[in-house]
């Protein structure tokens, strides 16, 4: 039963951001906004239900499992990738690493600089 | 019995495709382990390999397969929907960094725009292909809808975020372990602007906390590239 009430939850939160982004045409898909109000529900309540707090980490670890479908994709547009060859084996590799050292890096300075200031 | 019905059979019916997938997720997890979670045995990269391999072995189309690989890949709407437990775990570091998440989740989804555009553009590929690179960094129905916005080609940004994604979810710990950025929260932000869920999935084995914050970064990301992108696109025309 304890699982049924965590599905309830989290297709209930899905299906809720899907009304509501679909109604206001938001450029958020519904998964998204269902995530940030389920955040607010368990924010305003205080507390995350037992149901959740059992299933959702059991859940989550393995979220891998789910992407496999979209990988194999690569197999209907494989002409389409191929095409461009390497450069887009070069930008998607280059833009990936850029994307996570520059950010991280302004993170770690502003948290720095952020604790800094809470200390002084 | 007919053996031609039975390859039939588990070639096109849904519960083979079901089948094969938790399959190779499961034999993945097993190499993965094995490999005692080295990066490139990340279970995503396997899995998908495995995958691909039995498909091309039995010559099973992507639309035969996806019939019941789409049962597997419709709870990604609920896990997605999940991650704001954990996120509601890390509440109170989360409302110290506020300010400081923010700066580096607008700044992050820039870079993740201009970094695959530009470097596309000196590489002169084409400007279609350029267009469906704008969405690289952001989870696929975000980059779906905002490439065919700006007149990018759906399928080929879904396919770039998938590809993004994996070799995300390999270096990102070997990256930051090497330039010393061993912070849970910086690791998982950084991770969630530029790799989105498969990152997200992958931090998730090495903290929960880096794991929350990734499935944070990946949901604001996506809203900042959704507005930013129609904005800059037409500097490409």
């Amino acid at each position: 039963m304890i699982m049924i009430e965590t599905l309830l939850w989290l297709v209930g939160y899905q299906l809720a951001g899907e009304l509501i982004s679909r109604s206001f045409s938001l450029p958020l898909p519904g998964p998204v906004l269902g995530m940030l109000l389920l955040f607010c529900t368990l924010a305003a309540r205080k507390s995350v239900p037992d149901s959740m707090k059992l299933n959702v980490p059991r859940f989550l670890s393995h979220l891998s499992l789910l992407f496999i479908p979209a990988g194999a994709a690569v197999l209907a547009y494989r002409d389409l990738l191929a095409g461009f060859g390497w450069q887009l084996l070069v930008v998607l590799a280059a833009s990936t690493t850029l994307t996570l050292l520059l950010p991280g890096l302004l993170l770690k300075l502003l948290l720095a600089r952020h604790r800094h200031k809470e200390e002084a | 019995m007919n053996p031609m019905a039975a390859v039939e059979v588990m070639r096109t019916s849904p519960l083979s495709g079901v089948f094969v997938t938790l399959l190779a997720y499961k034999l993945a997890v097993l190499f993965n382990r094995r490999c005692k979670g080295h990066p490139l045995s990340n279970p995503v990269l396997i899995g998908v390999l495995l995958l691909l391999g039995w498909l091309l072995a039995t010559s099973t189309s992507y639309r035969d397969y996806m019939k019941g690989g789409v049962m597997v890949q419709m709870l990604l709407g609920p896990a997605t929907v999940a991650l704001a437990v954990p996120l509601y775990g890390n509440l109170s570091r989360l409302k110290r960094a506020a300010g400081p998440l923010a700066i580096t989740i607008l700044f992050g989804g820039l870079v993740g725009i201009v970094s695959a555009v530009g470097i596309g553009w000196l590489l002169q590929l084409p400007q279609q292909v350029l267009l469906s690179l704008t969405t690289r960094a952001v989870t696929t129905p975000i980059a779906m809808s905002v490439s065919q916005g700006v007149g990018g080609i759906p399928e080929l940004s879904a396919m770039f975020v998938i590809l993004s994604g994996i070799f995300g979810a390999v270096i990102v710990k070997p990256l930051f372990s090497l330039l010393g950025m061993g912070d849970d929260m910086v690791l998982g932000t950084a991770t969630g602007i530029s790799a989105h869920g498969i990152g997200t999935a992958r931090v998730f084995q090495l903290s929960e906390t880096a794991g929350a914050f990734a499935g944070l970064a990946m949901g604001l990301n996506g809203v900042v590239t959704a507005i930013l992108v129609p904005l800059l696109a037409p500097l490409l025309h």
